[in-house]
């Protein structure tokens, strides 16, 4: 696959196809402060640039797991600079986090609302910040990027009967030949792979990664198990899914054909290209509630193993996207295309009318993927879309037999 | 459920297997399942083939949906992609809507909205 274009380089060695400015609350009670000094820039469709993004984490309990993301996302490649926004009181360890920002080569400033005198004058400050390190950043080094240096994640959410059969399948193909290509593909979700587990088994690279593999989702459907609801929103059963079973299969397919070489948990980054499966469900007793409460929980987590941007395919028609990396909307139902086209980057609905074949959509999702790593927005991009959740969650390390050797 | 590792292999290869004098609009993904997939709404009162049988259905049935290739009795498992997805709780006769109301997840039990829409994918 001959394909390349001009990303970002960072001090790290990384290489990045956005050069965002975050602007981080580190607690809810910052939240709209760190939104108010984005505002200039965030919305497109209120005829900002798209590349000053708000995100953070609302709670004021200490988490490690918490503090690993927003880590991961700030010294994330698509990331050019960081504005922290601190209230003063809350209890997330802002100085560590500003140090590892600044370890990583990037510009980063912190912005505690108490000390700067309140809401108007931190609002004031943090824009002015923004506005010189956006122009400082724009003259960024660039560098040559191809699929070998791409890490590209796949979520369906919004799911129906059509997903299983258009838009996964087809995201599988395109995850095969990026693959191929040495690109890094990572797709999830282990509560929604229940009933999958032996068959992923023999697809790993080794027997003990395969028994890390259906351990993981043996782990999932005991935690989805005491919480008594499995992943399964009632859309999905307006859309003519009837189980969680049902639906995993259908979700399986946007894994393609590839070996299995490795098992992620939340910020692990893939060391060598091939297919990797995020672990998404916590360790250890069930605490903290639901293991992701949305799909956006989960996209941030893709983007926090790396994830340059992530394939989203729907069926009943999401129209989110996400902070700090890219979402390509596949749209797998005909009838939702028809109705919402603006949302939507690809139409894999036309594969149920006959109109086209997996490989067909499968190509024009990779030409879509390049695209977007050139700078081309996507739909949600150029709408807006920069949602973004962080909650509670805990992990432990993954163990030795997860990871390919290098 | 993936323990149908012959069948597996054949998943989303774009290759559907055939169902000889089925309406086109109804998609068989494996020779071994007992249901067919909505490829286009059908409306109420309207006649499809499955496998030669003409069948009238008694309600809209939406893009997406699940209708019973033959008959299939209470507690057989549901096969489709050739992998069972869950087993029914009511018998069904060929042509038959299978979803929520007659059949059951073998994990979890699905949670969904006290109404019709789930049913007839009346809103979709």
């Amino acid at each position: 696959m001959n394909r390349a274009w001009q990303g970002w380089a960072r001090q790290d060695g990384r290489k990045g196809v956005r050069n965002l400015v975050a602007v981080v609350y580190l607690v809810e009670c910052a939240r709209h402060v760190a939104e108010a000094v984005a505002a200039p820039w965030r919305d497109p469709l209120s005829g900002g640039t798209g590349d000053v993004q708000a995100m953070g984490f609302p709670g004021c309990y200490p988490s490690a797991y918490g503090h690993r993301m927003l880590e991961r996302l700030l010294t994330h490649p698509n990331v050019g600079a960081v504005l922290l926004v601190s209230l003063g009181c809350e209890g997330f360890d802002k100085r560590r986090l500003a140090g590892a920002v600044e370890g990583s080569g990037r510009p980063v400033e912190v912005l505690t609302i108490q000390d700067a005198g309140g809401t108007r004058a931190a609002v004031e400050a943090g824009r002015v910040y923004v506005e010189r390190i956006r122009t400082e950043i724009a003259e960024g080094p660039r560098v040559e990027m191809t699929p070998a240096d791409l890490i590209v994640g796949t979520i369906c959410g919004g799911s129906d009967g059509t997903s299983g059969i258009t838009g996964n399948p087809a995201a599988g193909r395109a995850f095969d030949r990026l693959i191929e290509a040495g690109a890094a593909c990572i797709f999830e979700e282990t509560g929604e792979l229940i009933g999958c587990e032996r068959h992923m088994a023999a697809r790993a690279a080794t027997p003990e990664l395969g028994r890390e593999v259906e351990g993981a989702v043996h782990k999932a459907a005991r935690y989805y198990e005491t919480l008594g609801h499995a992943s399964f929103a009632a859309g999905n059963a307006d859309g003519g899914l009837t189980t969680i079973e049902e639906k995993s299969m259908g979700a399986y397919a946007k894994s393609g054909r590839s070996e299995i070489v490795g098992l992620l948990k939340p910020g692990d980054i893939p060391p060598t290209g091939g297919l990797y499966l995020l672990d998404v469900v916590p360790d250890g007793e069930v605490r903290f509630g639901f293991p992701n409460i949305n799909d956006n929980a989960e996209i941030a987590e893709l983007i926090a193993c790396g994830a340059h941007m992530v394939l989203f395919v729907t069926g009943r028609g999401s129209v989110v996207g996400s902070a700090c990396a890219p979402v390509i909307k596949i749209c797998a139902n005909p009838e939702t295309y028809a109705r919402m086209a603006d949302d939507m980057d690809i139409n894999a609905g036309r594969i149920l009318k006959g109109e086209a074949d997996l490989d067909e959509v499968g190509g024009e999702i990779l030409d879509a993927i390049f695209a977007t790593a050139g700078g081309a927005s996507t739909r949600s991009e150029a709408l807006g879309h920069q949602e973004f959740i962080l909650t509670y969650k805990s992990f432990e390390p993954i163990g030795p037999a997860c990871l390919p050797r290098q | 459920m993936c323990d149908q590792n012959a069948s597996m292999k054949d998943q989303g290869n774009g290759k559907s297997a055939m169902s000889v004098n089925t309406d086109k609009r109804l998609i068989l993904l494996d020779e071994t399942d007992n249901v067919l997939v909505v490829a286009a709404t059908l409306r109420a009162d309207e006649v499809v083939n499955i496998e030669g049988q003409p069948i009238t259905l008694h309600r809209r049935i939406g893009v997406g949906h699940k209708l019973a290739r033959r008959a299939i009795a209470v507690g057989e498992t549901v096969l489709k992609y050739g992998a069972p997805i869950g087993s029914m709780t009511e018998a069904v006769t060929a042509g038959g809507h299978v979803h929520v109301h007659n059949m059951k997840s073998d994990y979890i039990p699905t949670y969904t909205h006290d109404n019709q829409a789930a049913f007839t994918g009346a809103s979709s």
